[in-house]
Parts: structure tokens; sequence; C-alpha cells
């Protein structure tokens, strides 16, 4: 990739030398100069990609070496798991709840045009379990701790705290970075089985009290058509997710430079970043775990 | 934590000691002896790589080239092990304290040991109590948050959190920043006595004058990424050199142009 951008502006500095007496063609080739620029702004674009995506999977592995490595930070991990666990269950929990009621409530609007009412249950459970349930939590997680992380993270790192860290023999990859790691990919799953639940009542909720559905009716048709596959594949999309949300945190906050705007923009792209590979990521495990 | 003999050998030696962030040179080839159980004081203006210096003394920036160090063994070609148990036996008190918000007191001063030695934490509680009198701080300081406490005594909880681990070599960064005066001399104070209990080698960095006096045995001048001056701390409002002078003096005119200052 960089041989072909290189080569891109060797080109174009060989148009530039040759240009000299060119008249008729000098209009071409002051557009063929364009669109080397263009090219050369993509290719330019396209290496800091490949860099930041490196420098990340290289955070990424460190933290997770030191998972394996002593001495373990016991503390820290059940403080993160709470802080991501307990402190983010309001929020995941409501909107799971709202969503499954959304879900009975527009499903029935669509369905009853073919008499297809029955299948509001099945429906519900499929789309909270396989996606909503782990997508909308991860999304709702990402907001929370991915900020949250990012900013603490940050402020040590501005405030030379993270430096001081090492200069009191603890690595800070170990003591801050590790524990989240865990937290978050086992924390996440936890939050997301909530979610499951309170979706799928949020749905039984509607069905049964405004649209007229037959509680054990409706309760049996859920039974029938939730899979174990469907609620693991939403559980393992939840633990990567998790990792996806704490790596983010982590890696923006430990490399937030230049004061209080450093830090204000780490947390930003903590947040944009994690929800946007959630979405892909999404994709992908549902790509793995479904296409046939 | 014994230091070992060193018969001669300064403490730290640096030779051409070089670092750049990208196109701009912080330090340009600094060399720089600190004889055992010395005080020395590094004075230079705001952006002059004071504090890349002592980083790169620290490992937690890595030198660009040259040599740093230790007893007569350089850090930058020691493995990682040998480099994490020389910088156990250095101390640091950052400028702005760097202590843990997410911590109280106590456990901000006994984090290194606590990391160290691995000490019970009710232990840990007491040795903190212990240092934190030594910084004219009472033991009831260690149950608040760093949040609670004022400038000058996160100043000191920061110093009793460098000197508990009692190290051979002591970093100051900035010790009187943001204090006034009678706080800055209170922390001066407490420096020289700590460093002379302990029998360290100090090296601090200053802009304040009064402070390098009080807590240098030498000083040197950090201008455009070299030492250009380097002797006793006494002579440093009579150096000889323009530029030493107009620092210490705080003069508007003389060879220290605002506009390499950047």
């Amino acid at each position: 990739m960089a041989g072909g951008f290189t080569g891109a502006i060797a080109l174009r500095d060989q148009q530039g030398a040759t240009q000299q007496g060119g008249t008729g063609s000098s209009v071409a080739k002051a557009g063929m100069n364009t669109f080397l620029d263009v090219l050369a702004t993509i290719g330019r674009a396209l290496l800091d990609a490949c860099r930041v995506a490196g420098a990340i999977a290289i955070f990424g592995a460190t933290g997770l070496s030191h998972l394996v490595r002593p001495p373990f930070y016991g503390r820290l991990f059940f403080r993160a798991m709470a802080e991501i666990g307990y402190f983010s269950l309001p929020v995941v929990a409501l909107t799971a709840i709202f969503t499954g009621m959304v879900l009975a409530l527009q499903s029935y609007t669509g369905f009853a045009r073919f008499s297809a009412e029955s299948a509001i249950a099945s429906l519900v459970v499929l789309s909270v379990t396989r996606e909503l349930g782990p997508v909308l939590a991860g999304l709702m997680v990402a907001g929370r701790i991915g900020a949250s992380f990012a900013a603490e993270l940050g402020t040590m790192r501005v405030t030379d705290q993270i430096d001081a860290l090492s200069t009191l023999s603890t690595n800070p990859m170990k003591y801050l970075v590790a524990p989240r790691l865990l937290a978050g990919v086992i924390a996440l799953p936890l939050l997301v089985v909530v979610a499951d639940i309170l979706g799928v009542m949020g749905g039984f909720i509607v069905a049964t009290l405004k649209l007229g559905f037959v509680p054990e009716l409706y309760v049996q048709n859920t039974l029938n058509f939730m899979q174990t596959q469907d609620v693991v594949s939403g559980l393992a999309k939840a633990a990567v997710f998790g990792f996806i949300i704490t790596l983010m945190g982590c890696y923006q906050g430990y490399n937030s430079r230049g004061g209080a705007e450093g830090v204000g923009a780490a947390t930003t792209n903590a947040v944009v970043s994690a929800s946007i590979l959630i979405l892909a990521f999404d994709y992908l495990l549902t790509e793995l775990f479904f296409s046939r | 934590m014994t230091p070992p003999e060193n018969d001669g050998v300064p403490r730290i030696r640096m030779r051409g000691v070089r670092k750049a962030f990208g196109d701009k040179v912080v330090l340009d080839g600094v060399d720089l002896d600190v004889p055992t159980g010395t005080s020395l004081v590094v004075i230079g203006g705001s952006g002059s790589g004071k504090s890349v210096l002592i980083k790169c003394i620290l490992g937690l920036i890595d030198a660009d080239a040259g040599s740093i160090e230790i007893d007569g063994r350089d850090l930058m070609t020691m493995e990682r092990a040998e480099r994490e148990a020389a910088r156990a036996r250095i101390g640091m008190l950052f400028q702005n304290g760097a202590l843990f918000d997410s911590l109280p007191v106590w456990e901000n001063v006994a984090f290194g040991l606590l990391a160290r030695n691995h000490l019970s934490r009710a232990k840990a509680r007491e040795l903190a109590a212990d240092y934190l009198a030594q910084v004219g701080l009472a033991a009831s300081v260690g149950e608040l948050s760093p949040s609670e406490l004022s400038g000058g005594m996160q100043k000191r909880v920061a110093l009793a959190r460098a000197i508990a681990a009692q190290p051979d070599i002591l970093f100051f960064d900035e010790p009187t920043t943001g204090l006034d005066p009678i706080m800055g001399a209170v922390i001066d104070g407490l420096i020289v006595d700590c460093v002379k209990r302990l029998g360290s080698t100090a090296v601090a960095i200053t802009h304040d004058m009064a402070s390098a006096r009080r807590i240098g045995d030498a000083a040197a001048m950090l201008y455009q990424g070299r030492i250009i001056w380097h002797g006793p701390a006494e002579d440093l409002m009579h150096s000889g050199s323009p530029e030493v002078d107009q620092f210490t003096h705080g003069r508007r005119e003389g060879p220290i142009s605002m506009a390499l200052r950047r």
C-alpha cells in the first residue's frame, strides 16, 4: 500500500516535471494531478487507519497477556465488574423492556395485515436474544462505560498518575487495563441475560395487557421458539462487545494527550469507535453463527 | 535495599543523551554527572526539556541516543528485569503530585510498599502513618481523599509516597510550583531533610531560584537541549554565564530570546 502511495506521488512529480512547455494538454495534466492528490489523501488515510488498528491490536494483546501473569489485581477486577455490570443495570433494563414493548406493538401492526399475530411471541424472543439484547446493551454500556474508562484513564494520563504507577513498580497495563478487559468480557453477557429476560417480558406485557393475547399461550409460544443457539450466540456477541467497549475506553484514555481537550476527545472517540465496532462485529458474528 | 558500592563513579551519568519529538529536538546531547549523595538542581525555561530529561532517566520516555548510567550501568542496554530493579531504587515527586484520586491518602503513600513488599494492608497503613508524620501530617490525613487536601498537603503526601520505599535516588519535578512562598520553603525544608536522612542522591528541576539554592548542592542549566552551565548552587546568581544570569535574575533583555523559547 505504501509503495502504491509513494508511486502515485512520484508519478505526480514526474507529471509536474514534464509539464513545462506543454500547452494543449495542461488542463488534462492538472486534472491528473488532482486525481493523484485525491489518491494520495486516500492512501494516507488508509495507512493511518492501518497504523491505528495495529496499535489497538497490540494494546489489546498486551492487556490480555497480563491476565495470565501475576500479580493479579482482584479488587480492581471486582470494582470494574460492579461499574460495568451493577451500575449499568438500570439503563440496560429500561432499554430492554421498552424495546420488547415496542417490538410487540410494531410487529402486531404488521402481522395483523397477514393474520399472523400468533408469530409475535417468536419474533420478540428471536429478535431480543439474537440481536437486540446484545446490541442495545452493548451500545448503552459503550456510552456509559467506554466514556467513563476513557475519561478516568485520560485524566490519569494528563495528570502523570500513569507515569507515577510506573515509578512505583506497577505496570499500568496490568493495573489499569487487564482487570477492566476481563470485567468487560464477563459482565456484559451477564447484563445481556437480564436484557433478554426483560425484553421478552416487555413484549409479554404489551401482548397480554394491550393486545389481548392469552398469557399462558404467549409464554408457551415464547418457550417453543426460544432456542439455545439463539441465546448462546447473543451471549457470545455480548462477550465480544464487552471486550471492544473496555478496549476502546482504555486505549483512548491511556493514549490521550493535551490536557482537558485531549481527555474530552478521548472520551468521544471511545464511545464513537466502540459503537461502530459493535455494529460491525455484530454483522461479522451473525455471519459466523448463522450463515449457511 | 543497599546501593552498590561505586568507587567514585557518579550515581547518575548521562552522556550525549538526545531526544526529539518529530522535528523538535528537545535534548541535543546532554552530558551530566550527579555524584553519589549530592543534590543537583536543573534550571531552564519552560519547554526546555527538563521534565523530558528526568523522564528519560526514569525510563518513562526512551532516549533516541546516548547513555544513561546509574552506578556505572547503562540503563539503555540493560535487560528489562534489571532496568525494573534499577527503577525501583528511584523515588519521584511529580510536579502536580500525581496522587491517585481513587485511593485514600494512606494507600497512596503505601502504594509502592504494597506493590514491592507484599505487606498486609494493616501493616502498610501503619507505615503510611509513619511516613505522613515525617512530612508533618497527622495520621488522620491518611483517611482523606487526595481531592480533600490543599496543594501544599498534596505535595507533602506525594513526598511521603516518594520516600516510602527509601530510594537511593530521588527526583523532584518543580516541587514548589503553585505553592505560596512559605509553603514552598516548608516543602524545600522537608526535601532537604528527607534527602539527608535517606542519604539519597537527588535531582530537582525548578524555575524557583530560592528553591534551587535551598535544595541544591550543585546546579546546571539546560538551554536549547544542552547543559550550558554546571557549578555550585551558591554560584547560581553570579555564574558568569550570560544565559544563566539572565534566567536567574529574570531579565527580559539578554541572550535568551523569547522567540527561541517555543
